[in-house]
């Protein structure tokens, strides 16, 4: 009886020292949060939160960089992630400017309405998606309606195109990023809205540029598509018609502002709300003065 | 082994009866805290179960299950089928142990039985080394070195293929399979190997006949645990495979691309809007994959216990 009365005091002074030391931890954990509150409102009013788009990313770099260097007092940090990503970060309020390389959808446009956002679209540069194939390969040009049933699986060997007896490889970016939707609306559907045409199964979806551009650099057998900005010279560019009778035309930031390469796309900046102060000036100034450093990463200025 | 635990039952036993006042209330202490850590454990695989639940189970009845069991993944479209990723994930796995078993056991007998004891202490050592090599390492040399070769010595249209990821899985397992083999392999008792020579039997017969099928029970926990190994990396055979949900049913698809149900999480999961069906549907295949690996992992810990029972091994 003794012996139990002992280890309940010695239970009871568990309990007061833990309880010391949790009541210690959360102290301690308070004045952090606190001091990191207060931190935060001394920065913000010159941090512009820009995420998003994995084909914009580069150029919003370059465009903070710039700017920053430009406008010292303004901080801007740049996120990738892809168009989904930036425009939920936005939706939520957790970022100013959502980059994306398609149009926010419906739904999107939906949930940030309930959230009491309404966002507002900049198209910011253009972008043109081109075709690529290893640079063995004697194909040189296609049209929109071959690179269809290509991607579809009803062409499946080369000597269908002209080249050699060779099967097919589809690379394809992964089905999360803006470029894998715009060419598949724009490209396998060829744009028909009521179209149910789907990548064909056995397309290789890659994680990222880089996984697309070693493979079609290594394996005289593939076919791959991206944004132009990440085209390296070692893929060959294949020149693209829009139907049979169409001239073959290489994508160039001449061909896509004249009109005549068929497959280019804009890209977007969405800002929750209209944009005011910092985020104005920034944004103004993308559309004028930044343009200058949109074609030296391989995108097409707007003009 | 048996002669340390002797003495160390005696020692705590003498402990007890003296020194009660002070070490007790330490020991208590240390017991009690040791405990907490240990019941916590259990304590979070059980939260991240629920919490798998709660985001995964929506799927089942936001979409009707002919859909989540189809045969097409095409997330962007509401098309969830989840067979080729599955298959996928089994295909690429039982294909890595089916390589990496031979190796790993074969491995296992000549470091526990064949090598001089100075060979054994270079290896052994250099078999964990080859246990902490981070997987994105691999798959960046499986990516830029062993798909080319599979490509052009297999002359397969691409060498982003099943095989290539069983490859690479397979060197992965390859530590877990041959450590655990090779305790099997330790725990068989002296006394069966001298009783074998002792019939006449050769140092291979021995092995072969006697060492071997004896620590089979060890060698089958190997091989699962291997398994659980494989079927959970994500990172090298996302760089691999190539990601094509496509069906894997011939014995030619071990030579096509192939997407696996971690590859499709980690690809994925950083663009869905949470709350969405498609995020649900990740969820989804995350409570499968975990029930899988949780099977798995019972059959390897079954044999476990099984080994104890039995008369003789350790």
């Amino acid at each position: 009886m003794g012996g139990n009365g002992e280890l309940m005091k010695k239970k009871v002074n568990l309990v007061l020292w833990c309880a010391l030391a949790l009541l210690l931890m959360v102290g301690c954990r308070g004045g952090n949060e606190k001091t990191e509150v207060a931190k935060g409102e001394a920065v913000s009013p010159g941090t512009i939160e820009n995420k998003g788009s994995d084909t914009l990313v580069n150029l919003a770099l370059a465009w903070a960089e710039l700017y920053m260097k430009m406008h010292p007092e303004v901080r801007i940090s740049v996120t990738g992630g892809g168009s989904g990503t930036g425009i939920a970060a936005m939706i939520n309020g957790t970022v100013s400017i959502a980059n994306a390389s398609r149009e926010m959808k419906r739904e999107e446009i939906a949930e940030a309405r309930a959230n009491g956002i309404d966002p507002v679209e900049f198209v910011v540069a253009r972008d043109a998606i081109a075709v690529v194939v290893n640079p063995s390969n004697p194909v040189d040009h296609l049209t929109l309606q071959q690179i269809s049933d290509v991607y579809t699986g009803k062409i499946n060997n080369w000597s269908q195109l002209g080249g050699e007896n060779r099967p097919i490889v589809l690379l394809s970016r992964e089905s999360n990023s803006g470029t894998y939707v715009y060419f598949l609306e724009n490209v396998i559907r060829l744009g028909n809205s009521k179209s149910k045409l789907l990548f064909s199964p056995d397309t290789l979806l890659m994680p990222s540029s880089e996984g697309i551009s070693s493979e079609i650099r290594k394996n005289p057998n593939t076919i791959g598509y991206d944004g132009l900005g990440y085209v390296t010279p070692d893929q060959k560019v294949i020149a693209v018609a829009k139907n049979d009778s169409g001239p073959f035309v290489l994508p160039s930031p001449e061909t896509v502002n004249d009109g005549t390469y068929p497959v280019a796309r804009p890209l977007y900046m969405y800002t929750a709300g209209q944009p005011k102060g910092q985020i104005k000036n920034y944004l103004d100034w993308i559309l004028h003065d930044g343009q200058k450093l949109v074609s030296k990463l391989g995108f097409v200025p707007l003009q | 082994m048996n002669f340390n635990l002797a003495p160390n039952e005696s020692s705590t036993l003498t402990m007890e009866k003296p020194k009660a006042e002070r070490s007790t209330w330490s020991e208590f202490l240390v017991e009690s805290s040791i405990r907490v850590v240990g019941f916590s454990t259990i304590g979070f695989v059980v939260l991240i179960f629920l919490f798998l639940l709660r985001e995964g189970l929506p799927i089942f009845y936001e979409v009707s299950p002919g859909n989540i069991f189809g045969t097409r993944w095409y997330p962007t479209f509401d098309i969830f089928g989840s067979l080729p990723l599955i298959l996928g994930s089994a295909y690429v796995t039982v294909a890595s142990i089916l390589i990496a078993l031979p190796l790993g056991v074969c491995t296992a007998v000549f470091v526990r039985e064949v090598a001089p004891q100075w060979t054994r202490e270079i290896l052994k050592p250099l078999i964990e080394v080859l246990a902490g090599i981070p997987s994105v390492v691999l798959g960046f040399f499986g990516m830029h070195v062993i798909a080319p070769l599979v490509r052009t010595n297999l002359d397969a249209p691409t060498g982003l293929t099943a095989f290539t990821g069983a490859l690479l899985l397979a060197y992965m397992s390859l530590p877990t399979i041959i450590s655990v083999a090779e305790d099997a392999l330790d725990a068989v008792p002296k006394s069966y190997r001298d009783a074998a020579l002792a019939m006449g039997a050769t140092k291979w017969q021995t092995i072969w006949r006697i060492v071997v099928p004896a620590a089979r029970s060890g060698i089958a926990t190997a091989v699962m645990l291997g398994m659980g190994r494989a079927i959970g990396e994500t990172m090298a055979v996302m760089m691999v495979t190539g990601n094509a949900a496509r069906m894997p049913l011939s014995f030619n698809s071990l030579f096509m691309p192939v997407r696996t149900m971690t590859a499709t999480i980690a690809a994925e999961m950083g663009e869905v809007a949470s709350g969405s069906v498609h995020y649900h549907a990740l969820f989804g295949i995350g409570i499968m994959l975990f029930i899988l690996t949780f099977f798995i992992n019972l059959v390897a810990a079954k044999a476990i216990f099984k080994k104890r029972y039995r008369g003789g091994l350790r």
